[in-house]
């Protein structure tokens, strides 16, 4: 166990001071360091499934797409249509290369008819740039189109739990929706109001903020992108009313439950969409990078397939075990922990597709150990509504 | 922080001697070790009677995040395991020097103890971590 694993030449969120001022652990991630816990993962866990949690997301990229040709070079990008999405609204998708693997996944907003705002994971933003000037040469040949990582001007944190929109709705003032329709009359608007993936913008304590209803826990809540200078006295804020400051290690266990992937474990640049399941996402008219691999999978299945496990016990299946069936190999970890909402183990694996219907019994190799588990059709959990 | 009634290993593993004459020591793991693992959630300790050996492994930990192999700072014969580890496993985190302790072994070679670290010497060396 090492005591101190930040690394120097990572980069750090304009919050880095207030988490090490918080007491919490650090560690590096995606080329960042980062928040893993504060007080401990299942205290904030249940804070996020029973009240309400903040988290730094800082890492995470903010990449503005803009230009006459940023939708038609988005329709192409992307998985989600971008010229079908209206402004004020913003979509979950996957970037594909032309084998239909996942480059990343991510979140994009519509500002304006002709400017977006994308998403990428923390590792991921230096290759999803690449790609994307790369494309933007092959396909417009470089003109129409300007791409501006703003990463570094801002911050991005998330709050979300059963509590979060009313704790927003108290902070925030002058807030305006995305979306040019205008809201009910006589109701003064507030961020509650926006739908699940709309977004809006507003004040809170005097400093402008981004809101979009969205997240990656499983729960209510907005995702607020801010200014550099602006993010630790909204962090203040956010704290100041109650909100409970969460590290990555609880965001992972959050993700999971909720059946959600993460790049890396359920996709990566040979993982497709459909394999992992989320073909949901992919949208079927085709026109975008990897579409002829992903309409053909569609059709007529994929070998493996990813499917979520139950185990009983403590002891958790963990990313890259073995999952058998009679005693052979037919699949692998993806991710997996002990959920503490659950009380039990829950994973998300590849297995051979003859071996994915829900409420197969297989075994996964826990060091040696033969766990049973239950194949089961993920979320995990969802909220009540 | 560290009591200075017991030895420490260099894996973060601590032994207190409850009975000089029988050679009988309670086992288990630091207030380091348990801050740095996190909310455990599951201990794996030898069967009672089992053999442990000076250093090597006898179980593993588990917290949400992560598993670690667990070391037993003695050899000797496991007499008893903490059998409310199995259904509050937390008590790692919330007492790990007392109701949270692991294993009482019968020390097959009592002058293993010489080798670990008092408890000044405990914190030097989580100072230098």
């Amino acid at each position: 166990m090492a005591a101190d694993t930040t690394v120097a030449d990572n980069l750090r969120t304009a919050l880095y001071d207030t988490h090490v001022a918080l007491g919490a652990r650090i560690v590096p991630f995606g080329g960042w360091d980062m928040p893993v816990q504060y007080q401990g993962v299942i205290a904030e866990v249940a804070a996020v499934r029973n009240a309400a949690g903040l988290f730094d997301v800082s890492h995470m990229g903010r990449l503005h797409i803009g230009g006459p040709n940023a939708a038609a070079l988005l329709d192409i990008l992307l998985t989600g249509s971008a010229s079908g999405l209206r402004v004020g609204r913003a979509r979950y998708c996957f970037i594909c290369n032309d084998q239909g693997g996942v480059i990343d996944d991510t979140i994009f907003y519509r500002l304006s008819e002709d400017e977006f705002l994308l998403i990428p994971n923390a590792g991921n933003r230096p290759a999803v740039a690449r790609w994307f000037d790369r494309q933007l040469a092959l396909h417009f040949d470089g003109r129409g189109v300007h791409i501006t990582d703003r990463t570094m001007l801002t911050g991005l944190i998330a709050v979300q739990g059963p509590r979060a929109v009313g704790m927003v709705d108290q902070l925030c003032e002058d807030f305006t929706s995305g979306a040019r329709r205008a809201s009910n009359p006589g109701r003064t608007p507030a961020p509650s109001q926006l739908r699940p993936f709309a977004w809006g913008r507003g004040h809170i304590d005097g400093r402008r903020v981004f809101i979009g209803r969205t997240g990656y826990t499983g729960e209510d809540g907005f995702e607020l992108a801010v200014g550099s200078a602006d993010v630790v006295p909204i962090w203040n804020k956010l704290t100041d009313a109650g909100v409970v400051p969460c590290g990555l290690g609880a965001r992972d266990v959050l993700r999971l439950e909720a059946g959600l992937p993460l790049h890396g474990h359920e996709l990566s640049d040979t993982i497709t969409p459909i394999e992992a399941g989320f073909g949901r996402f992919v949208r079927r008219d085709g026109g975008y990078n990897g579409a002829d691999v992903l309409d053909h999978q569609r059709v007529y299945g994929t070998e493996r397939r990813l499917v979520g496990l139950t185990l009983p016990g403590r002891s958790a299946p963990r990313a890259g075990y073995d999952v058998l069936a009679d005693g052979q190999v037919v699949g692998t970890v993806a991710s997996g922990s002990y959920s503490p909402t659950l009380e039990q183990c829950i994973a998300m694996a590849f297995v051979d597709a003859a071996h994915a219907d829900p409420d197969t019994v297989l075994t996964v190799d826990i060091r040696g150990r033969q766990s049973q588990a239950t194949t089961t059709e993920p979320p995990f959990y969802q909220r009540p509504s | 922080m560290n009591p200075e009634d017991r030895k420490y290993s260099r894996e973060h593993e601590w032994a207190l001697v409850e009975d000089a004459a029988a050679g009988t020591v309670l086992v288990g793991i630091t207030h380091y070790a348990q801050d740095q693992l996190g909310d455990v959630v599951y201990v794996e300790l030898p069967d009672s009677g089992a053999p442990v050996g000076h250093m090597a492994k006898m179980g593993e930990i588990e917290s949400v995040k992560a598993v670690s192999d667990l070391y037993s700072p003695v050899s000797g014969e496991v007499t008893e395991i903490n059998g409310r580890l199995a259904q509050e496993p937390e008590l790692v985190n919330t007492d790990p020097f007392g109701d949270g302790w692991m294993l009482r072994v019968r020390m097959s070679d009592p002058a293993e103890l010489e080798a670990l670290l008092d408890a000044g010497s405990y914190n030097d060396y989580l100072g230098g971590l």
